[in-house]
């Protein structure tokens, strides 16, 4: 971890944030700007490489991940809104070039990845000034965000020093909500089981709103809620902080 | 056997399986997280064991050889067997050369891989489970659904149902003292018996010859001292390499299995019964078996899969296991590590499904208290399952690739390593995307099944952070 | 030896060694002056029971319990001398002095109570540790319902690594080598826990505070 506070730092938007929600990115990089950072966003990024990764195509991962080395080269802090994607380039690229020329390349690149709450809690320090109305919300951690990433606490801080907002506990918090990346279609029965789960454990909060720091996730849990009429929705953090400082 | 997708959905749509495993699995979490509040404790602990277990499967070859001559100075006669067929037959003969015709059983999963009952069976040998679990589930004629509590998947008052029709004088009772207590009474005669005992072992350790079992009823203890003859199938694995790797070994295993700080007994075997010895069997037999072992062994990075001490932790913290049970999984060992374990003992050609059956939510791989990266060998099993190449160390590697899917992967990789093609590619996306008609996408229309449908943005993240401004300078 | 010994050991040889870990450091816990307490605690946790007596009390302390569970007929070696100190007063006591395949009936079916000695005790888990010999076989601490053991308090060790390392059990293990926390017992039906499923459905520890 820097000991000094970054002046430039680059943002990762993900695969799926930029086509689905980037929103949430866009928040991402408001909220580190209003720390008085510089954020590039480098258009060569891509994606992480985690989906051909983890479906066992190695060499197609790699050329992904060689891609955003390349893509990222000042050596600034590269902040992600993902604990998923994330944690693939923090611990499975150096894994990935294991016994290859870039291995080097690849553990000096996994070493400036940190995860968006864990760089805003962490290396920012930041205090956030609530002006939103009284509201009630629950957290879902991802679970890469909570074991490749170590992130459970931070975003729960974050969440915490909001004075208008109440954290409600999710009772199956360190369950995964059954999304899996290609998982959710390869087994597809139990997948809907673990996210009806999922839903009806947040649903148990009684709050309107579940908010995480992995869109994958909440694309899976949200989509689940809309089509079974669950009354909750669900949004990432970023883009909720951001709502909420604005008031 | 393949085909576990096809298999879950019996399992997902039966609520009362789905209740028992639920409410077996939570209590098992809760009282494992009990024993290991202190962190700083718990990494050291675990550190030390996964040590011991990663010497054992670095040393292996040296390790079995020690082994086998401190047991056979010890007076326990050894057998090698690299198939379960050729354990079953060093059983049989060992039985017939006894003249036994009775067999009693502590729990083994080894002997379960070789489905040492029915061999014996065939033989004319009854083999007689001791363990309540195990034997629960013979009265049931079903197979263990969890490799630490066989008959988790059923509940009390399916147990009730079973002993009421199979045990003489015992009417219906779901009082679980009064069940228990029956299972005594009609296992006593069967232990008093027996002709001999057959057991698994949990660590048999090199540097001394020493066969060591863990077990809270007594059976395991009864089994190994009662009969005359004692044989203890286990496989090539598992071994300790010195008595002093034990302590740690013994304070991870039952904590993370079922969250007890030791076993009831734990029961030490280094000699038949020797001269002016009142009780013990007067003749011990191990048989190690591969079957399949030696090759994981091969690979640097598979290997890791061999330390595992079955604990069952990674099952019990499995959102797939919770939900499907252990029988889905068709093989003898269910949840992770049988996801990692099924398919290199059995190939990826009849298993190649089960890598894929999993999140990689790595709840396993936070538990394991041998620390096996079990996420990372499943994602390697998923690539040698596709692997044309040949030269992989796995049997069946390749047998799942499809000419479509790599192509698509390749499409995929150029798309985001080319960045004109990416700009291209998500641009139409975002314009286009939403207009494909779901039925000729299935991947999606599996996805909406249960969900609403994923929205394209209008304009990428790309497209946004430009206009904003926060591109390269 | 066998072939299937060979292919085995070739194919294991056959594979790329790997890097052999160090052992790194653990310090089991250790508890001092409350030794004791913690070794109460942890076998009463597991439905066991340990009663504090004396080289003087034991015997009597003994008879007594034997008497509220009402036991007429126990097993203990005979150097216990337990027939003398009881002088008819107590239950008949049995010697296992026979091979179990002479004494398996009375074993299975008559011996409420089997009484042996510990060999040590260890405090972090409420463990006994039990060395079987011809005196005070195996089976003694296993088939009776009740098993009574006896403890010397400064047998009792902190953690099974310090025990091990200061009787230097590397160096020769009896024929079988035990540790008994608690009771039998399953959780097999439910998690729910039962006593005796197997083995005694009571665990009672007589620990001689002055030896
Ligand atoms: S893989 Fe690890 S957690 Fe699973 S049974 Fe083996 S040792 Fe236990």
């Amino acid at each position: 971890m820097p000991a000094d506070r970054p002046r430039t730092v680059y943002f990762f938007g993900t695969c799926v944030i930029d086509l689905f929600y980037p929103g949430a990115g866009l928040a991402g990089m408001e909220l580190l700007k209003r720390q008085g950072v510089r954020v590039v966003f480098p258009p060569e990024q891509s994606c992480c490489g985690q989906p051909a990764r983890n479906s066992g195509y190695f060499d197609e991962a790699r050329a992904v991940a060689l891609r955003q080395m390349r893509a990222f080269p000042e050596d600034w802090p590269i902040v992600v809104p993902s604990g998923s994607c994330a944690g693939m380039m923090k611990t499975h690229y150096p894994d990935l070039f294991d016994g290859r020329p870039q291995h080097d390349q690849a553990r000096a690149f996994a070493a400036r990845v940190f995860e968006l709450t864990d760089f805003l809690v962490n290396v920012l320090d930041v205090r956030l000034d609530d002006r939103g109305p009284p509201l009630a919300v629950t957290w879902h951690g991802s679970c890469h965000s909570m074991r490749e990433m170590g992130v459970v606490d931070q975003p729960k801080a974050l969440l915490r020093q909001l004075a208008n907002v109440t954290l409600v506990e999710n009772p199956r918090e360190k369950e995964c909500c059954g999304f899996g990346g290609t998982f959710s279609v390869r087994q597809p029965e139990i997948s809907a089981a673990m996210v009806a789960d999922k839903v009806a454990a947040l649903e148990e909060t009684r709050t309107a709103r579940v908010v995480s720091g992995d869109c994958g996730c909440l694309m899976n849990i949200t989509g689940a809620m809309a089509r079974s009429g669950s009354p909750m929705g669900g949004q990432h953090i970023a883009e909720f902080l951001l709502e909420r400082i604005d008031g | 056997m393949g085909d576990f997708t096809a298999r879950a959905p019996k399992a997902l749509n039966d609520p009362t399986l789905r209740r028992n495993f639920r409410r077996a699995m939570d209590g098992l979490m809760a009282k494992r997280a009990l024993q290991f509040q202190d962190r700083d404790a718990w990494d050291a602990l675990r550190a030390r064991g996964a040590a011991a277990k990663a010497r054992v499967v670095a040393r292996l070859p040296e390790l079995l050889e020690q082994l086998e001559a401190r047991l056979t100075a010890n007076g326990i006669r050894v057998h090698w067997a690299e198939t379960t067929a050729q354990a079953n037959a060093i059983v049989l003969d060992i039985l017939r050369q006894a003249g036994a015709r009775t067999v009693i059983k502590g729990k083994s999963m080894v002997s379960e891989e070789m489905e040492l009952n029915h061999h014996l069976e065939a033989h004319g040998i009854a083999a007689i489970e001791s363990d309540l679990g195990e034997y629960i589930i013979q009265l049931a004629g079903e197979a263990p659904s969890h490799i630490v509590m066989p008959c988790i998947h059923k509940n009390k008052a399916e147990i009730a149902a079973l002993f009421a029709e199979n045990i003489e004088g015992l009417g219906y009772t779901e009082d679980v003292d009064e069940l228990t207590a029956a299972a005594r009474r009609a296992l006593r005669g069967r232990f008093a018996e027996a002709d001999a005992g057959i057991s698994g072992v949990n660590f048999a350790v090199a540097e001394t010859g020493t066969l060591v079992l863990v077990e809270n009823e007594g059976n395991g203890r009864l089994s190994t001292t009662l009969p005359p003859l004692h044989i203890a199938v286990m496989g090539i694995e598992k071994l300790a390499e010195r008595l002093d790797d034990l302590p740690a070994l013994l304070a991870l295993l039952p904590r993370s299995a079922t969250g007890q700080p030791i076993t009831t007994y734990v029961n030490m075997i280094s000699h038949p019964r020797r001269d002016g010895e009142r009780d013990g069997p007067k003749a011990v037999h191990v048989v190690l078996l591969d079957s399949g072992r030696s090759r994981v062994h091969a690979d640097p990075e598979l290997r890791d899969t061999l330390r595992c001490i079955r604990c069952g932790a990674c099952m019990n913290h499995c959102p797939v296991y919770s939900r499907v049970g252990g029988h889905t999984y068709k093989f003898v060992y269910p949840g992770p590590i049988g996801k990692i374990l099924t398919p290199q003992l059995e190939g990826l050609d009849c298993a190649g499904d089960q890598p894929h059956a999993s999140t990689l939510c790595n709840a396993c791989v936070e538990v394991c208290p041998v620390r096996i990266p079990i996420a990372d060998i499943l994602v390697r099993l998923r690539a040698e399952s596709i692997d044309p190449s040949g030269s992989a160390a796995v049997k069946g590697a390749g047998s799942m690739r499809k000419s479509l899917e790599s192509l698509t992967w390749k499409g995929w990789a150029l798309m985001h390593s080319v960045p004109l093609l990416h700009r291209l590619g998500t641009w139409a996306l975002s314009r286009l995307g939403n207009l494909i008609p779901a039925a000729a996408l299935p991947p999606l229309s599996t996805w909406m099944r249960v969900r609403s449908r994923p929205v394209f943005a209008p304009k990428t993240l790309h497209e946004l952070a430009r206009e904003k401004g926060y591109g390269n300078e | 030896m066998s072939e299937a010994r060979a292919n085995i050991l070739a194919r294991l040889r056959a594979a790329r060694r790997g890097a052999v870990p160090d052992r790194p450091d653990w310090t089991p816990p250790a508890y001092g002056p409350d030794r004791l307490a913690r070794f109460r605690a942890m076998l009463e946790a597991v439905h066991g029971e340990v009663i504090e007596v004396t080289s003087a009390t034991w015997t009597e302390r003994l008879r007594t319990l034997l008497a509220e569970r009402g036991v007429t007929t126990a097993m203990a070696a005979p150097d216990l001398g337990l027939d003398a100190a009881w002088a008819g007063r107590g239950p008949e006591v049995v010697a296992y002095d026979r091979p179990v395949e002479a004494m398996k009936d009375r074993l299975v079916h008559d011996i409420q109570a089997g009484i042996t000695r510990a060999r040590a005790g260890i405090a972090e888990t409420g463990t006994l540790v039990l060395w079987p010999d011809a005196a005070e076989p195996r089976l003694l601490s296993l088939l009776p319902p009740l098993h009574v053991a006896l403890l010397r308090l400064g047998t009792l060790a902190d953690n099974l690594s310090a025990l091990m390392a200061e009787q230097n059990w590397a160096a020769g293990l009896p024929t079988n080598l035990l540790l008994i926390s608690g009771p039998s017992k399953t959780a097999d039906i439910e998690q729910t826990l039962a006593y005796g499923v197997h083995g005694p459905k009571e665990l009672v520890v007589l620990v001689l505070t002055d030896l």
